[in-house]
Order: structure tokens, then sequence, then C-alpha cells
């Protein structure tokens, strides 16, 4: 039986296509105002910081490392120096 | 004088701040280089975020939407959303975890630790201190400026008419650079020196509020203000038929990205990756109580950017329409454009408020900043040298304070020379720092990268670095690109990119063509995933 992939994946998939999205070059000349005062290039890009809340809140639910805080009890505090 | 008194009492709350923040210090080393990794999600996000927007945020977000258009914010603001956020999620989180399983406090000793190589610290402390001090200089020159240009006014509307006279009317009576300067510097050391780690993430948490906040209002009053412009004799429009007013009123050219080279555009995306290497940040993530601490940041990060720059970005091509009034005329310099319509348009208690909230985004990274350089000039250098059993842990708090003033006199002193060449010098920072990514990012993921490999990349970085730095006449040519031609068609890159790259190849093929990193090494920073957490 086939592995399920990690649900990592998912969140490095729209990390890459948040950057291709954000390379806009179709909406590079329009001037259309959105809602009659947001030109639509800022109204994407701000579409853009939206998605990648989104992006990351979806990292924090299916991609974090939860055992990252057992994993990290301090074991050599005279190691640093 | 609304102005000054404004300023006044906004210093005092941070100052009080400061001093509260000092009655919980624990009196330890670590306490007050990292507040004892108490920092929970919400002081983390403010502090981050506070430390990541500097006054650029404000005062430079809508100079160069003046200057530029709309495409700044896709190039640094909405980029930053997504790499910044990555950066807290790839590198942050993992070096928050070695950072407390191993006790490090500065950058240096984890790459000495990493790389087993204690030299490698002789040569990233003064590149990446280098690399701050035109960031602090920045700070609190704009500090300066700032005072005096909201303080000061023509004929007697300024504070101090008879005392600080100056020939331009914009500026007369105002507070004089120095003094604001000083002023700035003197607050951010009181809370720092007192409040360490713990005070800077307060005020930091304190001063992101307070910018926030007020650039909205700001936003609002001017959108409105400049609406009634169009037609002073008819009543004022409502809110959202003033936005209308203002946004049909701006140029083809500021409302698209017609002027603006789409593959420059593209290439910018590296430039936040600098995020991943500030050393200051770096000892921002090792304060948090929890990995899960950082959930907050990475989430929220996109949007606050975006809060804080959408509208001064629409401020900024605001600025561009003629329902700005011809008198005064607009200032030459585009940084100062958000300072002078709040002048002209909005009230004196709104520019005191305004002038608190851009004085607060300067200050909130400065602490930072001060912080770190003091921590790593202890850490780094005194400890790591005279023995961390020399000195208890009182003495070591001493001597980061002991830096932490002097770090604050010289950057003072520098400012007073006025270097305005520095301005020019802050996005090459960013690249030197967003060069140096890969370095890290292998450092946490790649078992394979070696001493000789990470030398190879600084070196290599730091070479490029000054050669291109050079060839832009040292920051003197502002719209420096490096040109690719391709079938006939020239394409504009950013100078990172070439930075980058040259760094990124040298440490790869150098790593793979000398020998492998020690089993104990990779044993300590890539355990087995089933190993005892404590093993």
């Amino acid at each position: 039986m086939k592995e399920k992939p990690s649900p990592a994946y998912l969140i490095w998939g729209l990390v890459v296509l948040l950057i291709i999205l954000h390379q806009d070059n179709w909406l590079w000349d329009n001037s259309t105002l959105v809602f009659g005062f947001m030109p639509i290039g800022l109204v994407y890009h701000a579409g853009i910081s939206i998605g990648a809340s989104i992006t990351w809140f979806l990292a924090t639910r299916i991609a974090w490392p939860d055992e990252l805080d057992e994993q990290s009890a301090p074991v050599d505090q005279k190691g640093a120096n | 004088m609304t102005q000054f008194i404004i300023i006044c009492i906004y210093l005092a709350l941070l100052l009080i701040l400061g001093m509260f923040a000092s009655s919980l210090f624990k009196g330890t080393k670590e306490d007050y280089q990292l507040a004892s990794h108490s920092i929970g999600p919400f002081l983390l996000l403010m502090s981050i975020f506070g430390t990541t927007m500097t006054a650029f945020a404000l005062v430079g977000s809508s100079g160069e939407a003046f200057k530029e258009g709309i495409g700044v914010y896709g190039m640094l603001a909405s980029s930053s959303g997504i790499i910044h956020s990555l950066c807290f999620f790839v590198i942050g989180v993992k070096l928050w975890g070695l950072g407390r399983k191993y006790g490090y406090t500065t950058q240096i000793q984890y790459f000495r630790d990493r790389l087993n190589n204690d030299s490698i610290g002789l040569l990233l402390f003064p590149i990446l201190v280098g690399m701050i001090i035109p960031y602090l200089l920045i700070g609190v020159i704009s500090g300066g400026i700032v005072m005096q240009t909201m303080t000061g006014g023509p004929g007697d509307t300024g504070a101090f008419p008879g005392l600080f006279p100056t020939d331009s009317p914009a500026t007369n009576g105002g507070l004089p650079p120095w003094l604001g300067s000083l002023l700035i510097c003197v607050v951010v050391l009181v809370y720092v020196f007192f409040g360490g780690m713990r005070g800077t993430a307060w005020a930091n948490a304190f001063q992101t509020i307070v910018f926030m906040i007020l650039g909205v209002v700001t936003f609002c009053v001017i959108a409105t203000k400049l609406a009634a412009n169009a037609n002073p004799d008819a009543p004022a429009p409502g809110f959202m038929e003033s936005l209308r007013i203002c946004s049909e009123a701006v140029g083809e050219s500021h409302a698209t990205r017609s002027e603006m080279s789409k593959t420059k555009f593209f290439t910018y995306l590296l430039i936040p990756l600098s995020v991943g290497m500030f050393p200051h940040l770096f000892q921002h993530w090792l304060t948090a109580k929890s990995a899960k601490s950082f959930k907050l940041p990475v989430v929220a990060h996109p949007v606050f950017i975006m809060i804080v720059w959408v509208p001064c970005v629409l401020i900024g091509i605001w600025a561009t329409t003629s329902l700005v009034p011809a008198r005064p005329p607009l200032p030459s310099n585009p940084n100062a454009v958000l300072p002078f319509l709040v002048k002209t348009q909005t009230t004196p208690i709104l520019g005191g408020l305004l002038t608190a909230g851009i004085l607060a985004a300067i200050m909130s990274s400065l602490d930072s900043q001060f912080l770190c350089i003091g921590t790593m000039f202890g850490t780094d250098l005194v400890t790591h040298y005279f023995g961390k059993d020399r000195f208890t842990d009182r003495q070591q708090v001493l001597i980061t304070r002991a830096f932490i003033v002097a770090i604050v006199a010289v950057t003072y002193l520098l400012s007073l020379a006025n270097p305005r060449s520095v301005f020019s010098m802050g996005v090459w920072c960013f690249s030197g720092f967003a060069s140096l990514f890969p370095l890290v990012f292998a450092s946490v993921y790649w078992r394979r990268l070696t001493a000789p490999g990470a030398y190879a990349c600084v070196l290599s970085v730091l070479a490029t670095w000054i050669y291109l730095f050079k060839e832009a006449k040292f920051g003197g040519n502002r719209s420096y690109v490096l040109e690719l031609e391709i079938g006939g068609t020239t394409y504009e890159l950013m100078p990172v990119v070439a930075i980058f790259s040259v760094g990124l190849i040298a440490m790869v093929v150098v790593s793979l063509i000398t020998k492998p990193p020690e089993e104990k090494v990779l044993a300590k920073f890539f355990p087995p995933a089933n190993a005892d957490s404590n093993g």
C-alpha cells in the first residue's frame, strides 16, 4: 500500500502557489478601482497577504512540529560558550 | 507646542513601562537577555512585528508609494507577508528549539557550536554588527528629523521659536535633530538598560499597538480632509465617498505598475529572507515560552503588515494628486510626505499622536538592536574569551549593560556627523543579511554543511557585496540594478540575486569537497526522530 503524502507537502505547495501568484503580470497595467477606491493591483496583493495568513494558519494546524516542546528541554547550559 | 507635549507624554509612558518591567527582573543573565524564555504568543507577535517594522513601514511606505505607485506594496509588503512567516516557521521555531536545548543566547554561539568551529564567530561578528549599525543610525537620525519637522513651524507656531530658529519655515522653532535624537537614545537606553529583554518586549508591544492604531486613524482623517479639498464649498463627503474621491484623482502611473520592472519586482522577493539572519530576531525568537508561542506570530504577521501598509500606500499615491493644496509646497524628500500631510491636513493633536506613532516604529526596532549588539559583545567576545566561569550571572548582566550604554553613545555620536549616505545603505544591509540566509537554512536542515563551506559562503557574500556596493557608487546610485540580457531583451535584477547565488554556490561546493562534519556534531543537531529527547 502506498504511504500517504505528508500534510506538510500541502503547505509547501501553497507557499509555491503564493509565490507564483505574487508575480501578477496580468494586472500590471490595470488601473481599475475596486469598491470605487482601491486600485486592483493593491487589492490583489492585500489578498496575497490574507492568503499568506491562511496558508500559515493551515501550517499551524497540519504541519506544526508539536514534538518540539518536549524535545527542547534544556540539556547543557554550559555548552553554549 | 501641542505636538511637543504629546511626544513628551508618550516618551514618559515608555519610561514608566521600562521601569515597571525592571521591577520584575530576576537578576540573572538569562532573564536580562531572554526574559527567562517567558514570552507568550501575543507579546512575541507584537515584539517581532514591532522589530521588523521600522520607521520605513510608516514614512517609507508612503514615501515610496508617492514615488513609485502601488507596486511598492507587492514589492515590499505582500512579499514580506509570505517570506517573513516562512522564516519564522522553518528557521525561527527550529532555532528556538536548539537554543532552548543547548542554552544559546546569540546567533554566533549557535554557529560556533553547530559548525564545531570557534573562529567562525570572529568572522561573523564584525559582519553582523557592521550591517546593523547603519540601521541604528537610520533610526536615530530619522527620529531627530521627525521631531524637528513635527515640532517646528512658520513664525511663532513652532514649539521653541525663540530658542531654535531655523532658516526654513517648516522647521523653525522645532527641536533640533541633535536634541531629538538624544532624547530618543536616552529613552530607549533607559528602558533597555533597566528592563532588558522583558522591558524591550513590553515596550515593543505597546509601541506596535500605538503605531498600528495611529496609522489607521491618520488614514481616515487625511482621506476625509483631502476629499474635502476637491470641493471646499460643498459639505464634507462621507468616509467611503472621500476614499473614492481621493483614489479617482490618482494618475494611471501610480494606480498601476506600468513604470516598474517586472523582473526587479520578482527578484525583490529575496530581500525579506534577511529576517532569517537578523541577530536581533534570533534573540527575540529565543524569548518564546514554547514552540506553540510561534503560532500566532506566524499566522498574524502577514495581516499585520497589510493593516499598516495599505493605508500608508494609499496616502502616498493620494499625495501625488491635485487634492493636496499647492501651498505650502510638498517636500522634495518623499519620506517627508506623510509627516507633511499630517502637519498640514490634520490637527496639532493628531500631529503629535502620529509623531508618537512614527517614533514608536523607530524605537521598537532600535531597542532590540541595541540589546542584541550589547548581548553579542558581552557574550560572544568578553564571556567567550575570558571564560564564562570567571563571571557571575550579575557580572554578565553588568557587562551587557555596559556595552549597551557604549553602543548607544557611539551610535548617537556617529549620528551627529549626519551621514546621510546611511539612508542609501538600507537595502544593501538587507541584501547582505538575505544573502547569508542559505547559511542559516543549511545549518538547520543540511547535515553535509561544513565549517569551510560556511566560511566560503560568508567570504564570497562579503566579496560580492563589496564589489557590487562599489559599483553602485557606495549606495549613491539608488536605482542600481543588474542587467541580464537574454534574446535581445534586458531584464533588471536586484543585486541581491548575484550576492545570494554566489554565497549559495560557494557554500554547497566547498561543503561537498571538504571533510564531512563529525558524527558527534550531527548526532547533536540531527538526532534520530525516535531518540530520547534528553539524549
